[in-house]
């Protein structure tokens, strides 16, 4: 990109950034957080910034908005906002076009809202904080507002505090909170990851939809290729804190020059409409038979009438044969994760059974199903909170086995030949896990697993905090131990891309059911329950897999 | 909300059967009792030790003892003290105030200098002001109340003659200014520990809050840095302090108490010591009944008033 000068004059570039360079403290792994990144925003678009953890994409929002933490400090480069420069803009003035020029929107909409405070209050504060209106005109506004972003009932949503409303409704009460001063620019910091599948196709739209009817320009920063394809004019592309690449979406999208940048398109999962090739063999006896499985969670007091019985798991079977993998997949609330601690008895079923070949653990006392333990493994989905920090990798892998009998020293030797397996050097062995990333420690994770040579594997999230590139590799490392053990799985996940490109059959689960099973094949390309139809028809990006054969070049 | 009220006030009632019992067993564990101060009397006989112990009602078992006290109790009858004659509310209620003043006091300075060096020890994390709350903060908390007690007389009475050295006010002389004058030292001493606590707590629950996504959102709607650290922050920071505050009372009480004796402050301080070493039964189980309800309201006005800021709880 060329910085050509005097790029002031063009008004239709709303956020001209040049040459922004952020230092790091000293003594991390590297010097900046960003480094000489340059590009425009232009009124009226949409502008993905992509990259995975670490590439600098959310430095570069705050530093736009002057909220770096204190430890960072611009060293070079100037941010050019409708005509200002903001670099060495004093806060209070800094401070007067936040909210009104550019506003801001965040990943956690649980967390990014004041528990404390109304919705319409929240509202209100960003409008008194330019001195905006009178208390009544105000609150007219933020009537509007609440409509303008579809919220049903705008009158009791004001009075509202967040708690009760839910992931997509509070993300929606951030939108009208960004747009009430009606600012020219919007960043976005990924404001559907944390969001299911359906509710972020609604939240997208309402972005396209606002950005359109207003004419605002939009900064989008994204991890996700799906959503890139499903809503960017343009795209920059950012690695280890600098852009590598940048176009129009259909560029980048199509014909990614930089490797990086190809890359990462072809580590997208996309939506495989055929079934895996199984491992099963013809008639052999299913490893798992779940039978009307039913777990309910009460909470309250049956004394003062506050009792709330929310059902978790509500009539649910299914079998499952050596060697495959079973998907379950739903939105959040839809019952998989209970399932998942239902069949490892994390929990107690309140009726039902769970046959284990041949045996019902439902039935049985913990000190008789110790002895299955090690035949039921799990894999975690935060590789950073399940290793603990003060044990060695060869501690975490050893004890487990250990417990159950196995001689230390063939402990030792079997752990350091499976970190060889799961693609890590042998002398991961004395090491400790903070000297790991995230896809490394989900290697140890899995390598712990399958230390006491589990039957069935279940896998609850497991890639769900791994960076795309990263996320395939561990689907392909899982693919291969399956090949290579005959372990069964079971693969819970809310990201239906993911679970068709590992599972045998899938399971969809909504508010405890399953409404619908099938090979992946038919759950994607011929879905029978409208709410599978649904599902499958919010996945961003659909576009994306239909330009996978075109990428395939340099 | 009503449920949740309920609930915890049947556990305090529990609470406090719990301890008045475990207290009227330590008391008739201790040795003595109220009839050794006449075991040497040469003009006593044992029959009138019998006669006394039956008229204080001591010769029965200590089971009906006890519930009879309590039966009194739950009808405001807290009974008579062995000493003087007089009932135990009475003899109580004359040293209670001066008790509650000193906490009182010394609560309003060490929340209000505790909050502000949190709080400024928060948004200055590291900073030259920070080290020096944290250092004085661990010195506050090693030394004990008294030799502060000791320290404030020798400087700002003997040698300095600014503050009077005991006592509530000077005889003669009831102002309200000779009063204050004579609060300053006493509750500014018993102030000290607890300015050190509340400022440590409420350093780290400012910290906890600042780093929310929500201070961020203020920030991005370019809501002024002082109001975001006075609504949002300290609005999050203060909820567990509520807790904090509840807990606290018992042992700003026992402090109070060392520090009547310092300053020779007429509370319930004197008046406990002396009724122990005159194993007078009533006085004591009626202290260590008000101590123990002072301190189980505070902690139950602590959680309705948690209850009541907080809406996730109070709408739940």
């Amino acid at each position: 990109m060329n910085t050509e000068p005097g790029n002031k004059d063009f008004p239709e570039i709303a956020l001209a950034i040049r040459d922004l360079t952020v230092a790091l403290p000293k003594g991390m792994e590297r010097g900046y957080a960003i480094e000489g990144v340059s590009f425009d925003l232009h009124r009226g678009q949409i502008l993905c910034v992509v990259g995975e953890s670490g590439s600098g994409k959310s430095v570069t929002a705050n530093t736009m908005m002057g909220l770096l933490p204190k430890a960072m400090k611009i060293s070079a480069g100037s941010i050019t906002l409708e005509n200002r420069e903001i670099v060495g803009m004093d806060a209070e003035a800094l401070r007067s076009l936040r909210g009104r020029v550019v506003s801001m929107i965040f990943q956690d909409p649980l967390s990014a809202l004041n528990p404390l405070m109304t919705v319409g209050a929240q509202i209100d504060e960003a409008m008194t904080a330019h001195g905006f209106g009178t208390q009544v005109s105000r609150r007219e506004r933020a009537m509007e507002l609440l409509t303008e972003v579809g919220l049903p009932e705008p009158e009791l949503m004001y009075h509202q505090y967040p708690f009760r409303l839910s992931g997509g409704q509070r993300q929606r009460v951030m939108i009208a909170m960004a747009l009430a001063l009606e600012p020219t620019i919007l960043i976005a910091d990924e404001p559907t990851t944390a969001l299911d599948v359906t509710t972020q196709a609604q939240i997208l739209k309402l972005i396209r939809d606002i950005q359109r009817r207003k004419g605002m320009s939009v900064m989008f920063i994204t991890h996700d290729f799906g959503v890139v394809a499903e809503i960017a004019d343009s795209v920059v592309v950012m690695e280890k804190g600098s852009v590598v690449e940048q176009g129009s979406a259909e560029k980048v999208l199509k014909s990614p020059d930089h490797p990086y940048t190809q890359r990462l398109i072809a580590a997208v999962p996309h939506l495989r409409g055929d079934d895996r090739r199984s491992l099963q063999t013809a008639h052999s006896a299913p490893l798992l038979k779940v039978r009307n499985l039913v777990k309910t969670y009460t909470s309250g007091s049956l004394l003062f009438r506050t009792r709330r019985v929310v059902p978790a798991v509500q009539d649910v079977s299914f079998e499952l044969a050596p060697g495959t993998t079973l998907g379950v997949v739903g939105e959040s609330g839809s019952g998989k994760s209970s399932l998942g601690r239902l069949l490892i008895k994390l929990m107690a079923v309140d009726s039902g059974q769970i046959l284990f070949e041949g045996q019902d653990i439902v039935t049985q006392s913990e000190s008789e199903f110790r002895k299955l333990r090690p035949k039921i493994q799990m894999i975690f989905q935060d590789p950073f909170a399940s290793l603990n920090p003060r044990m060695t990798i060869g501690y975490i892998l050893t004890v487990g086995p250990m417990a159950h009998g196995m001689p230390a020293r063939q402990a030792r030797e079997e752990a350091r030949a499976l970190l060889k397996k799961v693609g890590l050097d042998p002398g991961a062995y004395d090491r400790y896990p903070h000297e790991f990333s995230g896809g490394q420690r989900q290697r140890i994770g899995i390598a712990r697993a399958l230390m006491c040579k589990p039957q069935l594997l279940i896998a609850d999230e497991a890639v769900s905090a791994l960076d795309v590139s990263i996320q395939a590799q561990i689907l392909e490392l899982l693919d291969r131990i399956q090949r290579e053990t005959g372990v069964s799985m079971i693969f819970i996940t809310h990201d239906l891309r993911v679970a068709s490109q590992i599972c045998d059959d899938i399971a969809v689960m909504q508010k405890g059911r399953i409404v619908e099973q099938g090979p992946p094949s038919q759950i994607f390309t011929n879905p029978r329950s409208a709410y599978t139809r649904e599902l499958v028809a919010a996945i961003p990006g659909e576009s994306v897999q239909s330009l996978q054969p075109e990428m395939a070049g340099p | 909300m009503v449920a949740f009220l309920l609930r915890r006030f049947s556990q305090s009632i529990i609470l406090l059967v719990i301890v008045s019992i475990l207290g009227f067993v330590v008391l008739n564990l201790i040795p003595g009792g109220p009839l050794a101060q006449y075991a040497l009397d040469p003009g006593m006989n044992q029959d009138d030790r019998t006669r006394i112990a039956a008229q204080m009602g001591l010769d029965r078992p200590h089971w009906v003892q006890y519930f009879d006290w309590a039966w009194r109790l739950l009808q405001g009858d807290w009974g008579t003290s062995f000493r003087d004659g007089n009932p135990v509310l009475t003899v109580i209620s004359r040293h209670v105030p001066a008790t509650l003043l000193l906490m009182g006091s010394a609560t309003v300075i060490a929340v209000s200098i505790g909050t502000w060096i949190g709080i400024r020890g928060a948004t200055h994390r590291y900073s030259v002001f920070d080290y020096v709350a944290t250092v004085a903060a661990m010195i506050a908390l090693s030394i004990p109340t008294f030799w502060f007690g000791l320290i404030g007389i020798y400087f700002f009475s003997l040698r300095l003659g600014w503050l009077p050295a005991g006592n509530m006010y000077t005889i003669g002389d009831g102002s309200l200014l000779n009063y204050l004058h004579h609060l300053i030292m006493p509750s500014v001493v018993l102030a000290l520990v607890h300015i050190a606590i509340w400022s440590r707590f409420m350093r780290t629950a400012t910290l906890d809050a600042i780093s929310q996504e929500f201070v961020k959102t203020a920030r991005a709607k370019g809501v002024r840095e002082r109001r975001v650290i006075m609504k949002h922050v300290v609005g999050n920071a203060l909820l567990p302090m509520i807790t904090l505050a509840g807990v606290q009372l018992p042992s700003l009480l026992t402090g109070a108490l060392v520090t009547e004796t310092v300053f020779t402050w007429p509370g319930m301080g004197r008046l406990f010591l002396d009724s122990l070493g005159y194993s007078d039964y009533p006085v004591v189980m009626g202290l260590l009944m008000f101590s123990a309800i002072l301190t189980i309201s505070a902690n139950f006005i602590a959680d309705v008033v948690v209850a009541l800021v907080d809406p996730r709880i109070r709408l739940a």
